[in-house]
């Protein structure tokens, strides 16, 4: 996920102090993991030198001076740009996983396991996800719903993976 | 391998072959009260079969199967038909609603079947299917729903004996994703709210994640994940 785009995006209802972007931030997309300070300011400086926000007004107080950010149309346009282009599906997992069962077929070991062992650990991530969207409001089922599709994914590769190993075992070995 | 304690249903060394097919090479399965267990593993693994052994469908040609503290081999087909209609419950992928019966008489059959009146199975049919939110459907035809409010007929009649043990063989493999989960919510709701023990069959990992763990079959053996761990 672009930390830059989603608070832009956050930015577009309104100027918006650090600390009030990072508990926005927090309260709608960290569920597992919350922004640190560190990672707000240096976005917030990375935009403002870009031109894609812009100070709003700087309050003197206690401590560090705070500083409210306000979208520009630069920001805009690229807030736009970022959520009209389509994300790149990300085929790492299995790449991983495919050289872990062909290593297991050439070196002669189970690679049934690998894929039972590799389902088990999906399914109780899955289980714990499901728990949470059993519990959550809307919001939190729907992402928990695009997280269990995903993993499902991986899993249906896994059950055709583990369906074709006397295949690949075939041509791991030539 | 010995059961873990406490198992209200365990089967060891089963084997059973179809002519030259063999279906179950020596599977192993347990589950307690109140347990959700996900049965998986591709086509013809043999989980429809352990599903029918621990059932007392269908008997294994060799190993033992004890349902709370007894074994099924020394019982006749009239005392597994007891126990079926008793103690167990069944939900299925396709066609388990008599066409001809209401929704209402359809979920209140078995409680017909073991002897009690019309008015007080229909009484405890309609406290479930208001569990399983289809009360609305009690005087329409199976013909006349939709496939996701028809396995929730399914799931309360399996219920309405308030079975130790419910079986269910791809109880959602009919319906679309969210009618899916919503069978699969209300079922296990409804299991655990009555410590049933519900043994899962299915090959879809979002159906299994309602489990609380799962057996792999492969080649007709077993294999217990949370114990390979």
């Amino acid at each position: 996920m672009s930390i830059g785009h989603t608070l832009l995006g956050l930015l577009e209802s309104g100027p918006r102090h650090g600390y009030d972007l990072k508990r926005a931030f927090d309260e709608k997309f960290g569920h597992d993991r919350p922004l640190h300070y560190g990672q707000v300011y240096s976005t917030m400086s990375r935009l403002l030198k870009n031109g894609l926000v812009e100070v709003d007004g700087i309050e003197p107080g206690g401590g560090p001076e705070r500083k409210r950010y306000a979208i520009t149309e630069a920001g805009i346009t690229d807030v736009q740009r970022w959520l009209a282009t389509p994300e790149k599906p990300e085929p790492y997992l299995q790449s991983t996983l495919y050289t872990k069962v062909v290593l297991a077929l050439l070196t002669r070991r189970d690679a049934g396991d690998i894929l039972d062992n590799q389902r088990a650990e999906h399914l109780r991530l899955m289980r714990i996800l499901t728990d949470r969207k059993r519990k959550g409001d809307l919001a939190d089922q729907l992402i928990c719903d695009h997280a269990l599709f995903h993993l499902e994914a991986d899993l249906r590769w896994l059950e055709l993976t583990a369906a074709r190993l006397d295949k690949l075992a075939e041509v791991v070995a030539q | 391998m010995t059961a873990p304690a406490g198992s209200l249903l365990t089967a060891d060394a089963l084997r059973k072959a179809y002519g030259p097919t063999v279906a179950l090479d020596g599977a192993e399965f347990s589950i307690h009260a109140g347990e959700v267990v996900a049965v998986m593993g591709p086509s013809g693994s043999g989980k429809s079969t352990l599903l029918h052994c621990l059932a007392g469908i269908v008997t294994p040609d060799s190993g033992s199967i004890t349902y709370n503290g007894r074994e099924m081999a020394t019982m006749n087909d009239a005392q597994r038909s007891a126990l079926r209609r008793s103690e167990f419950g069944f939900v299925f992928q396709f066609g388990q609603l008599v066409p001809e019966l209401t929704c209402v008489e359809n979920v209140a059959l078995p409680l017909r079947l073991n002897g009690a009146s019309r008015k007080a199975a229909e009484q405890a049919a309609l406290t479930w299917m208001e569990r399983l939110e289809v009360d609305d459907l009690r005087k329409k035809r199976p013909g006349e729903v939709s496939g996701g409010q028809g396995q929730r007929v399914a799931v309360a009649r399996s219920l309405v004996t308030d079975p130790r043990v419910l079986f269910a063989d791809e109880p959602t493999g009919a319906l679309d994703s969210y009618n899916g989960e919503r069978v699969m919510e209300l079922l296990t709701d409804a299991a655990r709210s009555t410590n049933a023990a519900v043994v899962l069959v299915t090959h879809e990992a979002r159906v299994a994640a309602y489990s609380d763990r799962e057996i792999v079959v492969r080649d007709g053996k077993s294999r217990d994940m949370e114990r390979v761990v």
